[in-house]
């Protein structure tokens, strides 16, 4: 059975679009190449036109259908709440369903060799690329999105030695009372930037949480979602609340903004039971914001030098509404001095696997928050994702600027290592 | 449009920049009316000399040729009823030049209108229409369509900001009006001319402003009323005082009705209208201006009075008129927007006549929008799945626009004709008036070929 939403589901709220055009002001595609058909508005025209029969599937239409980031920007600012990027999704399922993987997975098709599924992550050794990819399973997100060799002069991240599994393990006891809590890590985190990882574990564990990293636990799903493989989400969906099954865990908390919102939002639109684990799902500035540890740190001292940073929203948090929660943590850390910058709400442009297929139009758009960064004279861009991270970091050296993408996190550590907070 | 035909545009143009396929007539045939026509092909218009050309192509092969900004229009200006080709224009937008000096700015069509206001604003310059629709409009569009917001009360709209233009005519010629200078009167004023012809008498390709200082600081109020008229008599209270706020929104009993619980700031249940005022200016007069406001309006049912002393209480504010648009869908499905204007006096007698013509038909009729110019969004709200609904909803409109002519006003204060309001146009001005246009239309375009169907119901040899 089917568990995904299919674009027949979709007819009613497709008609719900009023074609008021509000979204050209959101879309990140739309404002890289202007073209109607870019917009969510022209994807939401040929989505009806699919199902009326007007058109069919054709070139043309999967062109249009592959200009999508699937982040959720229009979706926040549309009238009517149109769920573009789920229609897109369930449009891509349907040209992997007719076609097996087509124009939307021609470049994936080369990453992801179509053998047995693994939906587990499993223990792998130093990875390093581009033996990279070999060590990653092949369910996991970065097989899709992770730059490829056809991306020329793309940055990406030194290759870390070993991952996350191999420096945490399954249950980190706190020092204190506190409940448990499940860490859903996701790809990126596991094998790209564990050290984002070991840092959140470190400090739930001073906070005085347990914390339990499931090695069961499989790749979100977004960027299967992306490249419209319906049956892999299927199964990473189910593996994963199974690997959070425990009723204990009050809380599965995620540091990446695509995880979260690819297992706390999408898999609630599935026609699957899932409210048990999507409802536990939290992202780390809510969570420790509503464990009160700002309040905690605007009371200590502000350190003499602090660092200029600055805020880059990841979609997948600003089309939920977290927008206020990191701004409020990077407010209270003492060793930062925080300034917003022009355009910190737009996209990366990274978006699940589209900068694989369109490498170009992807630069362009994370080319637009330069002037911005820039102009704050910040020293550091922090964010809560590390898809984020990753493009940030490739659009600023490509413009030799001085200036790092670090997780918030990161800076939350280093303000706990200088003035321990917490039993 | 057969394969020849196609095989020589695609030559002028080049073939990255046209296409028939159905995903593009799709995705270019439809506009904010919703409405749906497909054209024959789609073309991406690069620069002024391409403009040309494939005008002069048009013009040569009699195809219908529809400009196309953002296609955010709510008149079907951009919708190719008699197919042909839809030449967009959104990908010319470099802003030219910001001359700090002479206050100007010269840009290209696919500018969109906030991004140019947020780059002169960088540089403490001003570009004051604000149509509601400018986070994403081109100012190629706001030009055509001559666009208004709700700040024109003050400033004016987008007429009142153009020194000059470059045009393609109907005939595929590049000409230049007006210039960069705020003096200019050498020849015709084309300029106004073209403002508001709806991409019916030339295709813009450049656009040079009047640009204005921008104000120090602004300050905004929310007045509640136990009366539609003490919110009327406010207003002119407001401006008898000698004083032009920059923008001045009301809302009706009706809109209050849809938006009450959901916005911050509570409405209290006695009130029957709502006004927003806000001023502008520099920081010392704008304490002054509010205190001679509040005295003005002191005696006109006023139930309460909000002043927002920070931008979050300002967007407290402005979040009561924000909500108003997603609130009309509770009533029924189906909207009809117009935008009516009246004279400024005449608005509580509009919204009374409104109110009639509600209650005859017994149709939902939501008002709100600009009570500084008398331009009203009058929003009926129907379901067009009743039986004898589409008969029913003709009647409300055309007593609305008879009710709003006989107040001395006018069926369009801000969107413009395009094909939904075509055939009120006989409604307001005479045959002669009209004539006059269409005589205009047929010696700048013999064969019809720029927006063809627009504005004039009849056009066929206009
Ligand atoms: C949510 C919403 C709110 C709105 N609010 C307002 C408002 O407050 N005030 C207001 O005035 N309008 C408003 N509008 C209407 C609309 O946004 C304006 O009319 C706007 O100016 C249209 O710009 P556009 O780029 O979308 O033009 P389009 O819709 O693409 O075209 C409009 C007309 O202009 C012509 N045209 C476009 N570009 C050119 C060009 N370069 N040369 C010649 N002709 C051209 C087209 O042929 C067409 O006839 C609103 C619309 C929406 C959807
Ligand atoms: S904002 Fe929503 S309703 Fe408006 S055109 Fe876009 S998808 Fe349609
Ligand atoms: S999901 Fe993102 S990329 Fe896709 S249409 Fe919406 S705003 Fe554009």
């Amino acid at each position: 059975m089917n568990k995904n939403k299919e674009l027949k589901d979709f007819t009613a709220v497709i008609e719900q679009c009023v074609k008021c055009g509000v979204c050209q002001a959101h879309c990140p595609t739309y404002q890289a190449d202007k073209r109607e058909g870019s917009v969510a508005r022209g994807k939401i025209a040929l989505a009806g036109a699919l199902i009326d029969g007007q058109t069919e599937l054709d070139e043309g239409v999967q062109r249009d259908i592959t200009m999508c980031l699937m982040c959720g920007s229009c979706v926040a600012k549309c009238p009517s709440k149109v769920p573009t990027h789920e229609i897109v999704g369930a449009i891509r399922r349907q040209v992997t369903d007719n076609q097996g993987l087509s124009l939307i997975g021609k470049t994936v098709s080369t990453l992801l060799p179509r053998r047995k599924l693994l939906n587990v992550l499993t223990k792998s050794g130093a990875l390093v690329s581009p033996l990279l990819l070999k060590k990653v399973p092949e369910t996991s997100g970065l097989r899709l999105r992770i730059p490829s060799p056809m991306m020329k002069g793309r940055t990406v991240p030194k290759t870390p030695l070993t991952n996350l599994f191999d420096r945490v393990k399954e249950f980190s006891p706190g020092d204190g009372e506190k409940p448990t809590i499940g860490f859903f890590a996701g790809c990126a985190i596991t094998y790209l930037y564990p050290e984002i990882g070991v840092s959140l574990v470190g400090i739930l564990n001073k906070l005085g949480y347990s914390v339990y990293l499931p090695r069961t636990q499989g790749c979100c799903g977004i960027p299967a979602l992306s490249s419209g493989n319906g049956a892999l989400v299927e199964q990473l969906a189910e593996r994963n609340a199974d690997s959070f099954a425990n009723p204990d865990l009050k809380y599965i908390i995620t540091a990446c903004g695509s995880c979260n919102s690819g297992i706390g939002e999408y898999y609630q639109s599935m026609k699957m039971d899932l409210e048990q684990f999507t409802s536990r799902v939290i992202d780390l500035s809510v969570f420790l914001q509503q464990e009160g540890l700002y309040e905690r740190l605007v009371e200590t001292e502000p350190w003499q030098q602090p660092l200029r940073v600055t805020y880059h929203d990841p979609c997948h948090l600003k089309s939920q509404g977290i927008t206020k929660e990191p701004r409020e943590l990077l407010k209270a850390l003492p060793n930062v001095d925080f300034v917003e910058m022009e355009h910190a709400d737009t996209c990366c442009g990274l978006g699940g696997t589209f900068s694989v297929h369109h490498y170009e139009t992807s630069k362009k758009i994370g080319s637009r928050k330069l002037r911005g960064i820039e102009e704050s004279g910040a020293s550091l861009i922090a964010t809560a994702c590390p898809g984020c991270i990753m493009q940030l970091q490739d659009v600023i050296n490509h413009q030799s600027l001085k200036v790092r993408a670090v997780h918030l996190l990161e800076l939350l550590e280093q303000a706990l290592g200088e003035e321990p907070v917490g039993g | 449009m057969n394969e020849q035909l196609y095989q020589e545009l695609a030559e002028i143009v080049g073939t990255e920049n046209i296409s028939r396929a159905d995903a593009d007539r799709i995705t270019h045939s439809y506009d904010a009316t919703q409405e749906q026509h497909l054209p024959d092909a789609v073309v991406y218009a690069e620069s002024t000399e391409m403009v040309s050309q494939v005008v002069k192509f048009a013009n040569k092969h009699t195809i219908p040729l529809l400009p196309r900004g953002a296609g955010s229009g709510f008149t079907g200006g951009t919708l190719p009823i008699k197919g042909g080709i839809v030449l967009v224009l959104t990908r010319m937008d470099n802003i030219l030049e910001i001359d700090s000096e002479n206050l100007t700015a010269i840009v290209e069509p696919g500018v969109i209108t906030a991004q140019l206001q947020r780059e002169v604003e960088r540089l403490g310059l001003f570009y004051p229409p604000d149509p509601a629709s400018k986070e994403f409009s081109t100012m190629g569009g706001n030009v055509a369509e001559c666009a208004g917001g709700p700040r024109c009360v003050k400033y004016g709209v987008t007429r009142d900001y153009l020194l000059g233009l470059e045009v393609v005519t109907p005939q595929g010629e590049i000409i230049t009006t007006g210039g960069q200078t705020i003096k200019n009167v050498v020849g015709y004023d084309l300029t106004r001319l073209i403002a508001g012809s709806e991409g019916t008498l030339g295709i813009i390709t450049k656009i040079i402003l009047k640009l204005l200082p921008k104000p120090e600081a602004k300050k905004t109020m929310l007045v509640f009323f136990k009366s539609i008229d003490g919110a009327a008599q406010s207003v002119s209270d407001i401006v008898g005082a000698k004083i032009i706020p920059t923008t001045l929104e009301f809302m009706d009993r009706a809109t209050i009705n849809c938006i009450r619980g959901k916005s911050e700031i509570e409405i209290p249940r006695s009130c029957q209208a709502i006004l927003i005022i806000e001023v502008d200016g520099d920081r010392e007069v704008l304490d002054r201006d509010v205190e001679r406001i509040l005295d003005a309006i002191a005696d006109n049912d006023i139930i309460e009075t909000t002043i927002a002393e920070s931008d979050e209480e300002s967007e407290r504010i402005w979040q009561v008129r924000r909500v108003v648009s997603p609130s009309l869908k509770q009533l029924n499905p189906d909207k009809f927007n117009e935008d009516i204007v009246v004279p400024r006096s005449k608005v509580p007698d509009m919204i009374r006549a409104l109110e009639q013509i509600a209650d005859t038909y017994q149709v939902p009729i939501v008002n709100f929008g600009h009570a500084g110019d008398g331009n009203i969004h009058v929003n009926a709200m129907v379901d067009l799945r009743d039986e004898g609904m589409d008969e029913k909803i003709q009647k409300v409109m055309d007593d609305i626009f008879n009710a709003a002519i006989d107040l001395g006003g006018s069926i369009s204060g801000e969107h413009g004709i395009g094909t939904s309001k075509a055939k009120y146009l006989s409604y307001e001005l005479n045959q002669q008036t009209i004539g006059c246009m269409k005589a205009i239309k047929s010696a700048l375009d013999p064969q019809n070929i720029l927006n063809p169907g627009k504005i004039f119901r009849d056009q066929e040899g206009a």
